[in-house]
């Protein structure tokens, strides 16, 4: 698995096409395509990824493009996501709540679009 | 020979079984299925109320303000504390507290300072790095990471692996090669602080568990002072090996807490679901079952308590430390399999906790040294000399 999240975005309408209810961690996007929230769809989530996402969705209005994960480890692969945003940009995605974290440096830096 | 429990030991245990109960299981209705963190005002309330119970820090020595309660009777607790569904990893998640590194007991004064007092006092996390990508089973061996001097400091190049907690921490333990032709009398422990240069959290390693992860360390030219070398060059790995034989006396006493909330479970459930015009409880394949669960959860629950009084007296218990965590372990795991047999669809699905259960008891069976490492060491204290 790679480090950071590689599936290809899609569009709002594309994701909740193909999105089915599995678990898994996902990613919005602003029109800029810049990371503005991260989250996940855990063991309790109506509707597993397809009901978070469109959730996030409605909540997060400026949110255009969506990729996702399908993963059962979906709350370490959640926090790896949130450290490796913090450690790319110095702080979280601007939508998603403070949580206890740690801190990751992965090797070769940061990169862009975590 | 007396195997009842104390006045003292029924009270405290019976003190732990409400919290569990009353405190813990109502939380677990609402987080995630896989969570190992409580909501922090959730954490703050119930280590308070931990505290009142006197019940804070068991494993800290009294004499560093822990509560005076003896082995056998911490192994007691250690089972309660794990009946619930985030039992085995994050049993009460936390609120206990802890001893953290009890390796720092032994630490100088300045040293104690530093790194000991502040992690009492919830002010500092520590983690322990002694696992290699060479293996972790056999430190003398596989550890490859390198400390070489330089002056007044030392130099550390190397990395770890399975490190549970490194990317919160403030310190760690990490064990590195100070003699490469020394074997197992040339490890050293040095206390590392994390926010140096070269100490770099690569990545979280994603496992069976979803929330308690661990991590993979590097060490690039990471400099260490000769003052934060805990205990004497070259002698980590008598530090390293004690530390892995007493963690598994309340590694085994978790698997067996978890194994007779499995069991209670399952007595409640089979008189009441009725398959073919009957109930469960009726079924011989389904009464088996439970048997051999009690059977497995019975000498399972007097091996380590052998243990830990052993260990309690100050008796050698290396044989019977091995020999709790691996009969522990491999007996947690079919009293969860057989409970989620007789549970059917339900015991695979993650409204109840099995599911949770049966993945991390396979853990159990590989981590602080797989089943065949405590066959080793087991055979080795059975043989003595003729083995080495």
């Amino acid at each position: 698995m790679a480090l950071r999240l590689q599936k290809p975005w899609l569009s709002s309408a594309e994701a909740l096409r193909h999105v089915r209810g599995q678990m898994g961690v996902y990613q919005l996007a602003n029109e800029a395509g810049e990371v503005i929230f991260v989250s996940y769809a855990g063991g309790r989530s109506l509707g597993g990824l397809r009901g978070e996402i469109s959730r996030s969705l409605t909540e997060q209005g400026e949110a255009t493009q969506v990729r996702f994960e399908i993963t059962t480890s979906y709350l370490s692969r959640y926090k790896e996501l949130l450290m490796l945003h913090q450690a790319d940009h110095g702080s979280l995605p601007v939508h998603d709540p403070q949580v206890r974290l740690g801190r990751l440096s992965p090797a070769g830096g940061s990169a862009n679009g975590s | 020979m007396d195997l009842s429990l104390t006045a003292e030991q029924e009270l405290i245990i019976g003190m732990v079984r409400r919290f569990v109960r009353e405190e813990i299981l109502p939380l677990e209705q609402h987080l995630d299925p896989d969570a190992d963190e409580l909501e922090e005002p959730d954490r703050l309330r119930l280590m308070e109320k931990t505290k009142e119970m006197g019940l804070y820090g068991l494993d800290i020595p009294p004499e560093y303000g822990g509560p005076d309660i003896d082995l056998v009777t911490r192994t007691l607790i250690a089972v309660e504390m794990s009946q619930h569904r985030a039992g085995l990893y994050a049993p009460c998640y936390g609120t206990f507290g802890g001893a953290g590194l009890a390796q720092l007991f032994e630490a100088t004064d300045a040293q104690k300072e530093k790194y000991l007092y502040p992690t009492l006092r919830g002010e500092k996390r520590g983690f322990f790095g002694l696992s290699e990508p060479s293996g972790g089973s056999d430190p003398a061996r596989a550890i490859q990471t390198k400390a070489v001097r330089d002056g007044d400091d030392w130099v550390i190049n190397g990395g770890k692996l399975w490190i549970s907690g490194a990317d919160k921490a403030d310190f760690g333990l990490v064990f590195a090669r100070t003699d490469s032709d020394q074997g197992r009398n040339g490890v050293t422990c040095f206390i590392v602080d994390t926010d140096q240069p070269g100490f770099h959290v690569r990545r979280i390693v994603h496992t069976l568990r979803s929330a308690h992860y661990a991590t993979e360390l590097q060490f690039e030219d990471l400099r260490v002072s000769q003052e934060n070398i805990l205990g004497q060059l070259n002698k980590g790995f008598a530090i390293a090996n004690d530390r892995l034989t007493r963690q598994r006396i309340p590694y085994a006493a978790g698997c067996i807490g978890v194994a007779i909330k499995a069991q209670e479970m399952a007595l409640d459930y089979v008189p009441q679901r009725e398959t073919f015009g009957a109930p469960l409880s009726t079924r011989q394949s389904i009464q088996w079952m439970l048997v051999d669960n009690d059977i497995d959860i019975k000498q399972s629950l007097w091996i380590i308590l052998e243990a830990a009084a052993k260990a309690q007296q100050g008796e050698g218990f290396r044989k019977e430390a091995a020999m709790a965590k691996l009969v522990a372990t491999e007996a947690g795991g079919r009293v969860v399999d057989r409970c989620m047999q007789m549970f059917g669809g339900l015991g695979v699905a993650k409204d109840l906790p099995f599911e949770r259960w049966y993945r991390e008891m396979r853990i159990r069976r590989i981590g602080e040294g797989p089943s065949e490492v405590q066959r080793h060491v087991i055979a080795r204290e059975l043989l003595g000399a003729s083995l080495r």
